[in-house]
């Protein structure tokens, strides 16, 4: 079985400081994976190289995309191939309605997969069956792209678009920061509903109570730019109890 | 030296294309004595250049080079072409009135069933026969501006409409300018529009080329007085030939309690000057101003405009967007004159411009003379390219580098292009801007 996400050995630097120092994860379909590490650790960092965000210089290693080198494509193609990142920190679109890019996004990717472009109609039935799965008001997809949305809000967002993407390997990004313990646990369950023997997840978070909701197959622990340790669920327990000073002379 | 001899060989030449032209220019008596005038008023200067300070970022000596010959009358062949340009800019229920080289076209044109208190004559027909009164007010832009002057001299034809006291008209009227020639030539248009009191109005203004029209320039002005009470919603769309050269005024006075509310956008021309004057004569009145420039290529537009507040209590918002790409260079001066009477003036001005290239240029020039105490006024202008972060959230949901960068292009220009009342003509606005984004990818 090919994996469906495969980093291997990965170095990265951002201008002159190497931030992920030879970093190996291998996600197959069907699995979730967690990541927790300290601040700065480099989390949010291997999750943008994956979405293939500029700036980043890799230095040493690959990413494999069912075998495919994922480092040769533009992030448009890594998304039309099923990467979905949702991001730590959605950005702010005003002047473009949620409705519009979703649309746009959604058509461009069905294009790229050599699908039939959705009309209005169309969209509208799809992305309010999801919305209403995700309690995410109507009156939210005709604002500007999470302009003044809350924090809760715009994570809301996210999962709305992967929901509505169906991507293959969903990289979420402290999708639980900002959510109050309604908002969490109905996201959770979004993400849930889309857990299926086809897809995976790497689930980034600081908090053992979002894998209480999302459990996961494999719990890895950061630390300064490399994978310290790599466990089942029970690892995070461990980890809420003690902390991650134990790990940090490891790394 | 070689800027002196360019003068006399491009003036000589058109000396003598004014000498040419002048049987074929409507007008006898009082007109042709004022064609003279503005002509000489013209031929002082030739056109304008870089040391003329409102011409510093337009050098028409540069860009244009020399003012081409008028443009015979369309034939058959060119009316057709032209019918069929039209086309693509209509706009349901609206009058449209069309002129084809810078003649009026009645058969592209619907004159049927004017309603009361609404009269559209000719410029040809009123420059031959009209009052005195007409014939003045079409002279009345000022002749120090080189290209206003030429335009004076050289107006062949365009629309006269009045509405009487009133009159509030459903229907926009729109004119379309179409340029048919293949073989380089100019057109120069003169419009008025004469608003009474408490009467409303929708202008539409295009500019386009039919199929095969090329290096062509398009020089037109358009005079404008609003009535007390009155409301006037403008709308100026240039998407003339990519060679060709549009050189356009504007002198607009408004009454009291009147408003005007005017959009306009220019995505065609290689070269383009938009000069518009505002002055408000009654109190109480407000105008608001979008503008948008969509460049890329070498093209070079120019919106100039001159807010005059001569009288008290009146406002003025000015909003431009400019998006320049490749080696494109957008220009917008925008004066603010608060005379001294004009107390508990709001005047306000904002710009700004997107830059998608290295090489692309945006020059802005804002302007306040303030001679009163009591006033508010204010600008403020950015210059920016698109923001990596937004493309990147774009590209990561599966969008190409074009199509993310059209979806926050639209963004930006989004906001001048909301301002325009009617759907259709905003509808009209939105797909000439698409028609520019699709041109570029
Ligand atoms: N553009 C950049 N320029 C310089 N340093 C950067 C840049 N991006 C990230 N870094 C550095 O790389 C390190 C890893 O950052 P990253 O955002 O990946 O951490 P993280 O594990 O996601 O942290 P958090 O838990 O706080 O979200 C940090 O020290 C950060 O300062
Ligand atoms: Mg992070």
């Amino acid at each position: 079985m090919t994996a469906l996400l495969e980093v291997k050995d990965l170095k990265v630097r951002v201008e002159d400081n190497e931030i992920l120092h030879g970093l190996t994860l291998t996600v197959n379909p069907g699995e979730v994976h967690a990541i927790m590490g300290p601040n700065g650790s480099g989390k949010s960092t291997l999750s943008h190289v994956i979405a293939g965000k500029p700036g980043y210089e890799v230095t040493d290693g690959q990413i494999l995309f069912r075998g495919e080198d994922l480092l040769e494509m533009e992030p448009d193609e890594r998304a039309a191939k099923g990467v979905f990142l949702a991001f730590q920190y959605p950005v702010e679109i005003p002047g473009v309605t949620t409705w519009n890019f979703l649309h746009t996004a959604l058509n461009a990717q069905r294009k790229a997969r050599g699908e039939s472009q959705l009309s209005s109609p169309e969209f509208l039935k799809k992305v309010r069956a999801v919305a209403k799965s995700l309690n995410i008001p109507q009156d939210m997809l005709k604002r500007g792209v999470n302009v003044g949305f809350s924090g809760g809000e715009k994570k809301r967002n996210e999962i709305l678009q992967m929901a509505l993407f169906e991507p293959a390997v969903c990289i979420l990004d402290e999708m639980d920061s900002g959510l109050d313990i309604d908002a969490l646990r109905v996201a959770a369950d979004g993400v849930n509903a889309l857990r299926s023997p086809e897809r995976a997840m790497v689930v980034i978070t600081h908090y053992q109570r979002l894998l209480n909701y999302i459990v996961p197959d494999f719990v890895h622990v950061m630390s300064k730019g490399r994978v310290v340790k790599s466990g089942g669920k029970d690892l995070a327990l461990e980890l809420e109890a003690s902390g991650y000073a134990q790990f940090e002379d490891a790394a | 030296m070689n800027l002196a001899l360019a003068k006399n060989e491009t003036g000589r030449a058109l000396s003598d294309s004014f000498a040419v032209a002048r049987d074929r220019l409507p007008g006898t008596g009082k007109v042709a004595e004022a064609r003279s005038a503005a002509f000489d008023a013209y031929d002082r200067v030739g056109l304008p250049h870089r040391r003329i300070e409102d011409w510093k970022y337009t050098d028409l000596r540069a860009l244009m080079r020399e003012v081409l010959p008028l443009a015979p009358a369309p034939d058959a062949a060119a009316l057709k072409q032209a019918a069929a340009a039209v086309k693509l800019q209509a706009i349901k229920g609206a009058r449209r009135l069309v002129l084809v080289d810078g003649v009026f076209a009645p058969k592209l044109s619907e004159l049927d069933g004017l309603e009361k208190g609404l009269a559209i004559r000719t410029l040809r027909e009123v420059l031959e026969a009209g009052d005195a009164a007409l014939q003045t007010q079409l002279f009345t832009p000022d002749t120090a501006n080189p290209m206003v002057a030429l335009n004076s001299a050289m107006m062949t034809d365009g629309v006269v409409i009045e509405i009487a006291d009133g009159v509030v008209l459903k229907q926009p009227l729109q004119v379309i300018h179409v340029a048919t020639g293949a073989t380089p030539a100019a057109m120069f248009t003169r419009s008025l529009l004469r608003l009474g009191k408490d009467a409303g109005v929708t202008l539409v203004e295009s500019y386009i080329a039919a199929d095969g029209a090329k290096s062509y320039q398009a020089h037109d002005s358009l005079i404008v007085s609003i009535g007390d009470n009155s409301r006037l919603d403008h709308v100026r769309l240039v998407e003339d030939a990519r060679e060709a050269v549009n050189i356009s005024s504007a002198v607009l006075t408004l009454g009291a309690h009147a408003h005007f509310n005017t959009f306009g956008m220019t995505s065609g021309a290689a070269v383009s000057r938009y000069q518009a004057t505002i002055a408000f004569a009654g109190e109480h009145s407000r105008v608001e101003t979008n503008g948008v420039n969509l460049l890329n290529g070498r093209q070079h537009a120019d919106t100039t405009l001159f807010m005059d507040h001569a009288v008290p209590h009146c406002a003025s918002r000015e909003v431009f967007r400019a998006v320049a790409d490749d080696r494109a260079h957008s220009v917008f001066q925008g004066r603010i004159i608060v005379r001294p009477d004009a107390q508990k003036t709001d005047a306000k001005m904002m710009t700004r411009a997107l830059l998608l290239s290295d090489e692309a240029e945006a020059d802005n020039k804002p302007e306040l003379e303030i001679f009163a105490d009591d006033v508010t006024c204010g600008h403020g202008a950015t210059t920016g390219a698109l923001d990596e972060s937004l493309l990147f959230y774009l590209r990561a949901r599966g969008l190409s580098e074009k199509e993310a960068q059209a979806l926050l292009i639209q963004a930006f220009v989004g906001e001048a292009i909301e301002s325009i009342v009617n759907d259709d003509l905003r509808e009209l606005a939105i797909a000439a801007a698409q028609r520019w984004l699709e041109a570029r990818s």
